[in-house]
Order: structure tokens, then C-alpha cells, then sequence
């Protein structure tokens, strides 16, 4: 397993820190509450949709560092970008979460690399897409999802991850 | 050896050697990330020593057969370790006979049991049952399911900021329509231990029968359920040194004999006919199908094996793990203990601030120290601390003072990392 302290290094303690669009929105066209039951994270995320661009977005929650260093980048890396786009990032962070992204090929992830490592971290992978996972639910205009529910389209048992 | 080595490894109790308790447990030479395993989470399932791994063993390789009804040797040795089983459980919880020591799957199941053989034949509508804040979601949600379907009342006793019980609420709770009483023995969120002797004196003043959850008392104290004068006890083998899937109901034999069974089928059958079918007297009654075997014998293995070292030896030497943790958690800035109360069993509930409990257990895991994290089976606990989770350090008879000495460096280098 690749040292953990090599997640948790500056970048992410930094969003853990200071998250980066924190808080709520005060005219979100879509929203969606993010629950993991198995250790009590959740988060809200809502959005401003202009035409096709995510022109706000804001999110809020109570969880570990993975979590909420996820969304704030998160949030940071699909502002100002359009539907499409955003979704694409939603299904590269996912299988880059689960190890499935080929990251010498061609990806979008950007900064958001440093959550490579969490591939190694079966039971974290959760934490890490959680907040993706919301906004895919809001996109779908899915006011509460959970990393639990059957109908998750990300749902990764702990043996598949 | 130099002193300080000298004094960490010096056993705690007279005659308590936990270097050669440990040598009895393969798992513990285990290397995880690199370092040596530092096995916390007792609380949530304890290690196997080889004496219980050989009686398994011997148990597959020579003795194995189904119980009770086939007439070769082989059935005969089998039935025979099966009911020693029973009798060495029996002795070990000091119960007055053997059919009341029940084999179930677990603490769940034991529960469960009590709930659909009592709860459905006794429990009316508009009758009350008594639970505590502090309960495992197993003795939750069984008694929700029954006072749905019953119409019956669940009625809660709280917990004061220590995490102890507010007896005196307790008592308010009782009226004419309280008819049960389950309360665990020791918190396996908090480590409370609840003075449930006093509080089962209290119900049974009341004619009011008591089930007490001991999945976390019987692996850590000595159990007499005839001096508690309990209704029933429900433990867990896993916990308590031995295999998965297969717990101890104990209960008084005039309250199990009133019961009705909880699963039909084989063994708990005396006649079947279409028309009729007479069950089995009691504890076959309650033990449709072919039980665990192996998982009982392997148990009763686990306790012979624990009888020898001693029940008052293990908790005191548990004890005094509890307090060198207690002592230094409780002189770390920014680390807070949950749970305080006066008379605690080896559990140690803590927070650190600014680090959610999910990234301290990745980070200690990296230590090799396994610690729980989460809300512990038990949310109403942590929503009564206002706490989305802990983490939790717990403590068997095979710990050592050195590894509760690496389990506070660990939560430091967690605390350096989010600093």
C-alpha cells in the first residue's frame, strides 16, 4: 500500500483548511444532499446553471479531510465549465479513485491528481467521491443521493474499489 | 535491557506475564505497513490464541459429524463436544443448569431470539419497554420492530456528560405498563460498566423481567448471571477469543420454557405431523437446525483457555492499560475522551480537534495500530455527544503498556500532520 501521508499532503490539508466555495447558494437553479451512511459524512452541494455553464457553485457539509478537500477542489474545477465538461470530470475522478484512469493518457484531472493515491485506500475511496457524486445528483435534479442507495450510478463495493 | 525497556515490559499484575499471553497468538507477530500490528479494536471482534485454533483444528480433522440423531461413533464424539460446550459455558457465566446456556449465532441473534420467543408472546399494546442512550443498535432495533408491530412503547433511559446512566430517570420510567427492560453491561462506545445488579433488583421489585447485553462485559470481567439474577444474558463468541458466528441466550429455564420458538425446523422438534408438531424441551427448543458446532467447541476452547489465565486477572490487568491511555489522552491538547464515567471497562472513545475520526484511523493504520472509527453501532450515543463519530481504542488481556505508548505517539504524528 502507497504511504497515506502522501494523500494527505499540502494541497488537500490546505482545501481541508480553507475549503474553497464553502457555504450555500442563494439562487441554485440545482441542488443535492450527499449522505455516506457507513461513517456519517455528508455534504449539500448546489449550483447556478447559466445556459449550460456552471456559473456558482457553493457546498457544505460535515466530513474527513478527504471528503472535504474533494468538494472544495471540486467546486474549483467545474466553475465556469459547461454540463458536459463537468460530467466528464465526474467520470474521470471517479475512475481515477477506483484506479481505473490511465493517468499517462490523456485526462482532465489537473491539480485534482493528488487524489490518485486514494486507489490504495479501499475504504476511503467513498470519502473521495462522495461530493462527485452529489453533483452528478444535482445535474439530475436528484434532491438527496447516497453513497449507499442501489440506484447510485458510482456505487463501488470495498471489493471492487 | 535498559530500565525504561525494564519497565514497560515488566508484567503489571503479580504473575501476569503478557509476553507469554502474547506468544499464544499468532496474529500479533504480524507486520502491518511495516510495522508491527498494534491490535485495538477489540471491542469490535478480539484475537484468536493457537489453543482455540488447534481445537478447531482437531475438532475438523477428527471429530466432526452432525449431532444428535445418527447412531455412529463419529456423531456421538461430536454430540458429546457439543453438549461439554454448552456445560463449560454454563460454568463459565454460573448459570444454574445447562439447558438454560442457549448456542445462538451471536449477541443479534441471541437478541432477536428473546424478542420474537418473549416480546411476540408477551408484550401487549400500550406496553412499555425500557432502553438506555447508550444501547448498540441490536438491542434498538429489534424492540422497534416489536413495538411497531405490538403497539407497544419504547421508553429511554439518558446518559449523563460522563456517559453514565441517570439512574434516577431510570426509575421514573417505571409504571404499570413497563413489561421489559434491556440494557447493556458495558458501553462499547463510552466503556461504561451500567450497576445493572441494582437496576435488575430494581425491575424485577416491579415484576418486570430484564435482558442484559454482555458482548462487551463477558470478554473483560468476571459474569455470574445467577448473583446479577438477570433474565437473560446475550454474549458473542468473537469477542471473547473465539470464532464468528456463534453466541450464548442465557435465560432462567421457567421464562424459557414459556417461550415460543424463534426458528422452526430440525433439533427443535420432538414430533412433526401435519396436523401437530410437538417442539423440544428447552435449550433444543430454541436451536433449530444444525448449530455451529466447531464454533461452539472452538468456544467453549476460548474460555477454558481464558479460566486459566483468570477473569480478575485480565480485568485488572485491562484496567491498568485504561488508565496509563486515560492519563496521557487526557494531557494532549486538542484530544478529548468520550466517555468519563467512574467505573469503565478497557475502552477509550476520543476526538481529536480538526481531524475528522476516518483520517486519523487511515493515519495510525500507517503505524500499524488498528483502531475503530465511526459511530459504533451506536448513533444515539454519539448524537447525544453532538459527534458524527469517534475514534476508539480498545483493549484486550494481550496489550501491552508499550502499545498504548505507540497508539499516543501515533495520535501526535496525526495531530503534526494536520497542524
Amino acid at each position: 500500500m502507497a504511504d497515506p501521508r502522501a494523500l494527505y499532503q499540502e494541497v488537500i490539508l490546505d482545501h481541508n483548511r480553507k475549503p474553497r466555495n464553502y457555504g450555500t447558494l442563494e439562487h441554485a437553479s440545482h441542488q443535492a444532499s450527499g449522505h455516506n451512511p457507513l461513517c456519517g459524512d455528508h455534504i449539500d452541494v448546489a449550483l447556478h446553471l447559466r445556459g449550460d455553464c456552471i456559473d456558482a457553485i457553493a457546498f457544505q457539509g460535515a466530513s474527513c479531510a478527504i471528503c472535504k478537500a474533494s468538494a472544495s477542489m471540486m467546486t474549483v474545477a467545474v466553475k465556469g465549465k459547461t454540463l458536459t465538461e463537468a460530467e466528464t470530470l465526474i467520470h474521470e475522478f471517479t475512475a481515477m479513485s477506483t484506479g481505473k484512469l490511465d493517468l499517462s493518457g490523456d485526462h482532465h484531472m489537473g491539480r485534482l491528481v493528488v487524489f490518485a493515491g486514494i486507489a490504495d485506500l479501499p475504504v476511503r475511496v467513498k470519502c473521495a467521491i462522495l461530493p462527485w457524486h452529489t453533483l452528478h445528483a444535482a445535474f439530475s435534479a436528484v434532491a438527496r443521493t447516497s453513497t449507499e442507495a442501489e440506484q447510485d450510478p458510482m456505487h463501488v463495493t470495498i471489493g471492487d474499489a | 535491557m535498559n530500565a525504561l525497556q525494564a519497565v514497560r515490559k515488566a508484567p503489571v499484575v503479580q504473575g501476569f506475564d503478557v509476553e507469554r499471553i502474547r506468544a499464544d497468538f499468532p496474529i500479533l507477530k504480524l507486520q502491518v505497513n511495516g510495522k508491527p500490528l498494534v491490535y485495538l479494536d477489540n471491542a469490535a471482534s478480539s484475537q484468536m490464541p493457537q489453543q482455540v485454533i488447534d481445537r478447531l483444528v482437531r475438532y475438523q480433522t477428527t471429530q466432526h459429524a452432525n449431532i444428535n440423531r445418527a447412531v455412529h461413533s463419529l456423531s456421538e464424539i461430536a454430540t458429546n463436544a457439543y453438549e461439554q460446550a454448552r456445560r463449560k459455558l454454563q460454568h463459565f457465566i454460573h448459570a444454574r443448569e445447562e439447558r438454560e446456556v442457549i448456542f445462538t449465532s451471536g449477541t443479534t441473534d441471541a437478541i432477536n431470539l428473546v424478542m420474537h420467543g418473549y416480546g411476540r408472546k408477551f408484550i401487549a399494546p400500550g406496553d412499555e419497554i425500557i432502553l438506555t442512550t447508550m444501547e448498540h443498535h441490536s438491542n434498538i432495533v429489534p424492540w422497534q420492530m416489536l413495538a411497531e408491530e405490538k403497539g407497544a412503547t419504547i421508553r429511554v433511559v439518558p446518559i449523563n456528560d460522563a456517559g453514565e446512566l441517570v439512574i434516577e430517570d431510570y426509575e421514573k420510567l417505571f409504571n404499570k405498563r413497563t413489561k421489559f427492560v434491556s440494557v447493556m453491561h458495558v458501553s462499547n462506545a463510552l466503556g461504561t460498566i451500567n450497576p445493572i445488579k441494582q437496576m435488575i433488583a430494581f425491575a424485577h421489585e416491579r415484576g418486570v423481567p430484564v435482558l442484559v447485553d454482555g458482548a462487551q462485559a463477558v470478554p473483560h470481567l468476571p459474569v455470574d448471571v445467577q448473583d446479577l439474577d438477570c433474565d437473560f444474558y446475550a454474549f458473542s463468541g468473537h469477542k471473547l477469543c473465539g470464532p464468528t458466528g456463534i453466541g450464548i441466550l442465557y435465560g432462567k429455564a421457567a421464562l424459557l420454557e414459556r417461550m415460543q420458538p424463534f426458528k422452526g425446523g430440525g433439533d427443535m422438534i420432538l414430533s412433526v405431523t401435519f396436523e401437530k408438531t410437538t417442539y423440544n424441551t428447552i435449550p433444543h427448543k430454541f436451536e433449530a437446525g444444525t448449530p455451529p458446532i466447531a464454533a461452539a467447541i472452538g468456544l467453549a476452547a476460548a474460555v477454558d483457555y481464558l479460566s486459566t489465565i483468570g477473569m480478575d486477572a485480565i480485568e485488572e490487568h485491562e484496567l491498568s492499560l485504561l488508565h496509563h491511555a486515560t492519563t496521557q489522552l487526557s494531557r494532549m491538547p486538542g484530544v478529548r475522551i468520550i466517555g468519563t464515567a467512574k467505573n469503565k471497562a478497557a475502552v477509550l472513545s476520543f476526538t481529536v480537534d480538526g481531524v475528522h475520526p476516518h483520517d486519523i484511523g487511515t493515519l495510525l493504520n500507517q503505524d500499524g495500530i488498528a483502531v475503530r472509527t465511526g459511530h459504533h453501532c451506536a448513533q444515539p450515543v454519539m448524537q447525544r455527544y453532538k459527534l458524527p463519530a469517534t475514534s476508539r481504542a480498545s483493549f484486550a488481556f494481550y496489550n501491552t503498556l508499550s502499545e498504548v505508548d505507540t497508539l499516543v505517539a501515533g495520535i501526535r504524528s496525526v495531530q503534526k500532520v494536520f497542524a
